[in-house]
C-alpha cells in the first residue's frame, strides 16, 4: 500500500517527533510513504473564522501537494484537520480531483482499525495510567468513538489499539468527550472561557490520578499543556503515535 | 444598536468569583447528563427525533397550509384569533384586548416569544402591571434581569444570590438558603396576587392544525392558574409552533422534558381548546422575522427548534459563560443562530463565541445543524465585514503565509526564533499575547519534522 504523509503545520513545527513517530510507525507496516514538501495547512485557522477568501489560497496550497499523487490513502496523525479536509475544505471548485482527494484522506487511528485492521500493540509496553482525549472533531465528526449524545453502540477506536498495549492502565475521566476550549482560533480570541474550559479538563485528570493523556490531535493537547505547565501539574501529553510506535517522546 | 461583546461579558461572569461560574457549570451539566440517563430508557429514543426533526421539517414547509387549518379550527372553538408581523404589533394587539377590558393587572407564565417582543416592559409603560408567575422568571422579574436560560431563566444566580433577593424584595431571612423554603415563600408572596389579576398571558408549546388546540407544557402549574383564574387568557405563539395532527404531538411531549431537564414529561401539559364559559379566549399568531428565516437556505432549519434548552446544557462555552453574556433574549448555541436574524450588527460577534466543539447539533432533540449554522453565521459575519478590522488582517495574513510555502517556513523560523528568544516576562504578558495568560507556551524545536524528514529519507524526497 501507498500512502502520502500530511503533516499539519504545527506538528512540523511544534511536535517534529509526531511526524516521525506516524512515520516509522506507517513503514513498520510495510506501508509505503510520500511525504510532499511543499505542503503547508489545512486551511482550518481561516475556514474556522469563516474567513472562505483566505481558505481558498490554502486550500490551493494544499491540493497542490495532494491531489496528482499517485496513493491509496492520505494519512494524516490528527483528527480535526483530516475533518477540515473531508467536512469542509470548500472554498476552492470541487474538481474529481479536488473530490477524490478529500475522500482519501484519513486520520490515524482509523487508517490502523479501519482500513488496515491491525489492532495488536502487544509488542510494545507502556506501564502508565493514562487518559484518553479523542477531540471533538473526532468524535463528532469522524465517529472515531460513538457520541455520548447519541444512543448508539458504544465504542472507542483510539481505545481499541491503546488497549492492546501491554502494562497500560487506561481510566476514563469524569466527562471525556467535553471540549478542552482549544478550538482553534478561539483559544486566544476567547482566552478566558477557553482558559477555563481547560483548566477544568486539567482538574478532571488530576482528579482521576492521569499520568499521561494520549490523544489523536495534538492541536487540543498544545493547549492542555499549555494550562497544565501553567498549573505545574505533573501531566504529560502524548500523541498515539508516538504509543503505538514506542516514540520518540 | 451596541455590538455585544459576549467575549468580554462571558469574561466578567468567570472572573467575578469561584462559585458562579463552578455551579452554573455543574447544574448544566447535571441536567445534560440527566438527559442522557432519560433518553437510554427509551429504546426507541433515536427513531423518535427522527420523527420529530421530519415531523418540524414537513410542517415548516407546509406552513401556510397548516397555519390556515389551525386557525379555522380554533376559530370554531370560540378562540379569537390574531396576526402580528413583529415585535410592535405583537404588543399593540396585545395592548388593545387588554385595554378594552380594562384590565390593571396582568399575570403571565413563561413565555419566550413575549420576551422576544419585549412585551412586559411596554405594558408596564402603559400603565399595566405584570406578575410572573413562573418562579424562575420571578426571579428575573426582581432582578431586573432577562431570563439567561429559556427553560431555566435564573439558573446563573446562586441560591445564596436567591436568598439575598427575596430578602430584599419579599422580607425574607438572607441566612436561609433552602430552595424549598424559598420557593414556599415566593409562592406565599405571590399566590394571593394571582387572585387579583384581570387577565392572564401566557405562551404556546405546541398549536394543533387538526383540532385548533394549543399545548403549554410548565412544571409549577402556573400557566394553568394564570390561563385558568382571570376571565381573560391571551396566548402568543410563534407561528413555528404549529403541529398538523394531535398524534405527532406525543412525538414531542416524550422528547421536550427529557431533553431538557431529563424529566419524562413535564408536570403539566395542559391542552387548551377554547375560552370556558364567560371568559374569553385569544391568541396572537405572531411571525417577528420568522417568515424571513424560512426563506433563508442555511439558516430555515432553526425554526424546528422546540425550545428545550439541551443546546445550551450540553455547550461547554455556554456553562462557562452565562446566558446573559449574550445580551439576548436566547443565549448558548441556540442563540447564536437565531439573535442575528434579529440584528446582524449587533449580534454579529455571537458565532464567535463557541468552540466549534458540535455537541449542541449531537444532542438537540430536532437535528438541528447547530454548529454547521455558527459556521455558517461566520462566513456571512466576515463577508459583510461584521468583523474587526484587525481580526480580518490576522486572517488574511495566515491565509497568505499558509498560501506559500516558501513564507510559511520562513516564519516558522521566525517563530521559532521568538519564542525562544523573548524572555517569559513578554511572551506571557496578556495584553501582547492572550494565548499566555494562562498557558505556557508550547516549546519550538530546533527542527521541524521537514528538516528531520530531508536529513534522513533522503531518497524518498518528492
Ligand atoms: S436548538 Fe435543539 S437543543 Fe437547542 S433548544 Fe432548540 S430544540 Fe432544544
Amino acid at each position: 500500500m501507498k500512502v502520502a504523509l500530511f503533516v499539519p503545520c504545527y506538528i512540523d513545527l511544534i511536535y517534529p517527533e509526531v511526524a516521525i513517530a506516524t512515520l516509522e510507525l506507517l513503514e513498520k507496516y510495510n506501508i509505503e510513504v510520500i511525504v510532499p514538501l511543499n505542503q503547508t495547512c489545512c486551511g482550518q485557522p481561516t475556514a474556522n473564522e469563516g474567513d472562505q477568501e483566505n481558505s481558498a489560497k490554502i486550500e490551493k496550497a494544499f491540493a497542490e501537494n495532494f491531489q496528482d499523487l499517485d496513493v491509496d490513502y492520505i494519512v494524516g496523525p490528527a483528527g480535526s484537520c483530516v475533518k477540515q479536509i473531508r467536512q469542509h475544505f470548500d472554498a476552492i471548485p470541487q474538481t474529481e480531483k479536488v473530490t477524490a482527494m478529500r475522500a482519501k484522506t484519513i486520520e490515524l487511528v482509523q487508517f490502523f482499525t479501519d482500513v488496515l485492521k491491525i489492532t495488536d500493540f502487544s509488542n510494545i509496553s507502556f506501564p502508565h495510567t493514562i487518559a484518553i482525549h479523542n477531540s471533538c472533531s473526532s468524535i463528532r465528526g469522524l465517529h472515531i468513538t460513538s457520541r455520548s449524545e447519541w444512543m448508539e453502540p458504544r465504542y472507542n477506536k483510539t481505545e481499541e489499539l491503546l488497549n492492546s498495549i501491554k502494562d497500560i492502565t487506561i481510566k476514563h475521566i469524569d466527562r471525556p468527550d467535553e471540549c478542552c476550549g482549544f478550538g482553534g482560533t478561539f483559544c486566544v480570541t476567547d482566552e478566558a472561557v477557553s482558559a477555563k474550559m481547560g483548566q477544568d479538563k486539567v482538574s478532571d485528570y488530576v482528579r482521576n490520578g492521569i499520568e499521561y493523556v494520549v490523544s489523536p490531535d495534538m492541536s487540543c493537547l498544545m493547549h492542555q499543556k499549555g494550562v497544565s505547565d501553567k498549573e505545574k501539574t505533573n501531566l504529560k501529553f502524548l500523541h498515539v503515535a508516538q504509543i503505538l510506535n514506542n516514540g520518540p517522546f | 444598536m451596541k455590538k455585544v461583546n459576549v467575549e468580554k461579558n462571558a469574561a466578567e461572569f468567570i472572573y467575578q468569583d469561584d462559585i458562579h461560574v463552578t455551579e452554573h457549570d455543574k447544574n448544566l451539566w447535571n441536567a445534560r447528563q440527566k438527559r442522557d440517563t432519560a433518553a437510554a430508557q427509551i429504546p426507541e429514543w433515536e427513531e423518535l427525533r427522527n420523527l420529530a426533526s421530519a415531523i418540524k421539517e414537513h410542517t415548516l414547509t407546509h406552513l401556510d397550509q397548516y397555519l390556515e387549518q389551525f386557525v379555522t379550527n380554533a376559530e370554531k372553538r370560540g378562540i379569537k384569533v390574531h396576526f402580528a408581523n413583529d415585535a410592535a404589533e405583537h404588543n399593540a394587539i396585545a395592548y388593545e384586548i387588554l385595554s378594552s377590558h380594562r384590565v390593571k393587572n396582568i399575570i403571565k407564565s413563561k413565555s419566550m416569544l413575549q420576551e422576544e417582543c419585549g412585551m412586559t416592559p411596554f405594558l408596564e409603560e402603559k400603565g399595566i402591571g405584570v406578575l410572573e408567575t413562573d418562579l424562575g422568571e420571578r426571579i428575573q422579574q426582581l432582578s431586573e434581569q432577562i431570563p439567561s436560560h429559556i427553560v431555566m431563566p435564573a439558573i446563573h444566580q446562586t441560591k445564596e444570590d436567591i436568598a439575598k433577593l427575596f430578602a430584599e424584595k419579599i422580607g425574607t431571612d438572607p441566612n436561609n438558603t433552602d430552595p424549598a423554603s424559598l420557593n414556599t415563600a415566593m409562592r406565599n408572596n405571590a399566590r394571593p396576587k394571582f387572585l387579583l389579576a384581570d387577565a392572564g398571558m401566557t405562551g404556546g408549546n405546541f398549536a394543533i392544525a387538526e383540532t385548533g388546540t394549543f399545548v403549554v407544557c410548565t412544571n409549577e402549574g402556573n400557566a394553568d392558574l394564570t390561563a385558568s383564574l382571570p376571565p381573560l387568557h391571551i396566548a402568543s405563539i410563534g407561528i413555528e409552533k404549529i403541529l398538523p395532527k394531535a398524534e405527532d404531538l406525543g412525538v414531542f411531549i416524550r422528547i421536550l422534558s427529557r431533553s431538557a431537564l431529563g424529566t419524562p414529561a413535564t408536570q403539566y401539559t395542559s391542552h387548551f381548546t377554547g375560552p370556558r364559559e364567560g371568559a374569553e379566549m385569544h391568541i396572537i399568531l405572531t411571525d417577528n422575522g420568522r417568515s424571513k428565516r424560512l426563506a433563508m437556505d442555511e439558516f430555515w432549519k432553526s425554526l424546528k427548534c422546540i425550545r428545550c434548552g439541551a443546546c445550551m446544557n450540553t455547550c461547554p462555552v455556554y456553562r462557562r459563560s452565562s446566558g446573559l453574556a449574550y445580551g439576548a433574549t436566547y443565549s448558548g448555541p441556540i442563540g447564536i443562530i437565531i439573535d442575528p436574524t434579529f440584528d446582524a450588527k449587533k449580534y454579529s460577534e455571537l458565532p464567535f463565541h463557541s468552540s466549534l466543539c458540535g455537541s449542541c447539533s449531537e444532542v438537540c432533540p430536532v437535528h438541528i445543524n447547530i454548529a454547521e449554522q455558527i459556521m455558517d453565521w461566520r462566513k456571512v459575519m466576515m463577508k459583510n465585514k461584521e468583523v474587526d478590522f484587525s481580526r480580518r488582517m490576522a486572517f488574511k495574513a495566515v491565509g497568505v503565509m499558509l498560501g506559500h510555502p516558501k513564507l510559511f517556513r520562513a516564519v516558522e523560523k521566525v517563530a521559532y526564533n521568538a519564542i525562544n528568544i523573548l524572555p517569559e516576562a513578554i511572551t506571557e504578558n496578556k495584553t501582547l499575547d492572550p494565548w499566555a495568560a494562562h498557558r505556557k507556551l508550547p516549546d519550538v524545536k530546533k527542527e521541524t519534522f521537514r528538516e528531520w524528514y530531508i536529513k534522513n529519507r533522503k531518497n524518498n524526497e518528492q
